[in-house]
């Protein structure tokens, strides 16, 4: 039996996604036991630099995903700038330069579809600001295969287009304030309970 | 738990495509692949992948734009800017010393590559002994990266790069411009041989002084990287060139040992030793 319910925490988010990531990212301990994955739309000049400035912070390490890297727990995976990621059946990440999906690459919704496929329900997916809908499609997804779903409460956020699209096609498991998603990521790794 | 139906289609698609017509997409990164599979649903108005499946067994002529779909050629001129300014500061120097340049550019798609190499030889004032060997397994896109024809808004935009690469004046000096397209001149065209090569089934053609292979990796999965990567380093001549993707990795079976890193962000390689025994 896995020890715990969910095997990775998917993230997207655009613009003011750097503050909102912080306030998530930072709370999770070093040796939190799930990866979590992260889309931002973000330039192609600016990526790399996310991830430096969320490893300076977190007590995670933060890398950029370069090509056939596999999937870490405990490690936080940023999407390169340019570039949908995607998951492969055997936990390890691919790219592709692909058309911009919802005018974006990388794109949440690529993320998320391509998780589903190799966690199906086993994914706590999280939306949170962000000025389009990209993601919307991805959250659907990750519910519908019985997984958690997480959306910022649009009152809450810096650009309230994406949560509020993400929850009108998809819903979610908790609409929450950035801080309490924090909470709620650390509290979903807690161990499932026997029956 | 039972298959998906839509993998299965994927699945059934993809062995039709190796079964009928020898084109093997089985060694592809799946879920981007599956992504273009699935894709083409919307490309040609059905519900069902499997809707397509007669139309591919049975009409010769569907294959091209079959493939021109799962290949999809998306790139810009001087793409990663940096990179060609390793290539005009660290390898065009080095390659001045011989009389005649081999360069195989795989997968050119549209050409936007291509032609950005023909002008970065051209600006050095290489060119007039420059052979490039422009490949790929889309027709569709060959014939129209031999036609050099884009979008003058493109080319345009595209400038910008030319200049962060160290361009030498201005990109569009290298094109014709006429209602919103921009077509390249033919002297850039001189010495390039465009040519159908699949990298999944095809063997060493060349034997050259620089590869450049960006952002096609990354739709291979890790076996076929590896008879990929194996086929670029006997393609090359010792103390040749391999330049791949910014997030593309040289990284295992080995292949690594035969190079040494000339630039690691623009990853750019050295063939310094041919291959060993066994390998």
């Amino acid at each position: 039996m896995k020890p715990f319910r969910y095997d990775a925490v998917m993230v997207g988010c655009s613009l003011g996604g750097l503050r909102a990531l912080r306030a998530i990212l930072q709370p999770l301990p070093a040796d939190y036991p799930l990866p979590v994955i992260v889309v931002s739309h973000i330039g192609p000049d600016g990526q790399g630099l996310l991830a430096e400035l969320l490893d300076e912070d977190c007590a995670m390490s933060v890398v950029e995903v370069e090509d056939k890297a596999p999937v870490v727990p405990g490690i936080i995976h940023v999407a390169p700038g340019g570039y949908h990621l995607l998951i492969e059946g055997d936990r390890t990440f691919s790219l592709s330069v692909d058309a911009k999906v919802r005018n974006v690459r990388p794109a949440i919704d690529v993320l998320f579809e391509s998780a589903v496929d190799t966690y199906g329900g086993r994914l706590v997916g999280v939306v949170l600001t962000g000025a389009n809908d990209d993601g919307a499609q991805g959250l659907k997804a990750i519910r519908e295969a019985g997984g958690f779903g997480i959306v910022q409460d649009p009152a809450t956020a810096e650009a309230a287009t994406m949560p509020k699209a993400a929850f009108a096609l998809a819903g979610a498991d908790r609409v929450l304030a950035l801080e309490d998603i924090a909470l709620v990521l650390q509290s979903v790794i807690h161990p499932e309970p026997t029956p | 738990m039972p298959a998906k139906n839509e993998d299965i289609e994927v699945h059934l698609f993809i062995e039709a495509l190796k079964l009928r017509y020898g084109y093997d997409f089985s060694q592809y990164a799946r879920a981007s692949l599956k992504r273009r599979v699935l894709g083409l649903r919307q490309v040609f108005g059905c519900e069902y992948v499997s809707q397509l499946l007669p139309r591919l067994l049975h009409d010769p002529a569907f294959l091209p734009q079959v493939i021109s779909q799962l290949s999809v050629p998306v790139s810009e001129m001087f793409r990663d800017p940096a990179v060609f300014l390793a290539l005009r500061r660290q390898v065009l120097p080095l390659l001045r010393s011989y009389p005649t340049i081999n360069i195989w550019q795989a997968g050119c798609a549209h050409g936007e590559e291509v032609y950005s190499l023909a002008i970065l030889f051209q600006e050095e004032g290489l060119y007039e002994r420059c052979r490039i060997y422009a490949t790929d397994i889309n027709d569709v896109a060959l014939t129209k990266a031999e036609e050099g024809v884009f979008a003058e808004a493109d080319v345009r935009a595209y400038a910008k790069n030319h200049h962060h690469a160290g361009g030498v004046g201005s990109l569009l000096d290298h094109f014709h411009i006429a209602y919103g397209f921009a077509k390249a001149d033919d002297r850039l065209k001189r010495n390039i041989v465009f040519a159908h090569h699949n990298l999944v089934s095809d063997g060493v053609f060349c034997e050259v002084n620089l590869i450049l292979c960006r952002n096609v990796l990354i739709y291979f999965g890790r076996d076929l990287q590896g008879r990929v990567l194996r086929l670029f380093r006997d393609s090359l001549m010792r103390g040749g060139f391999l330049c791949l993707g910014s997030k593309e990795s040289l990284g295992f079976d080995g292949i690594l040992d035969n190079f040494r890193v000339i630039d690691q962000n623009a990853k750019l390689f050295q063939l310094t030793s041919l291959a060993g025994a066994g390998s």
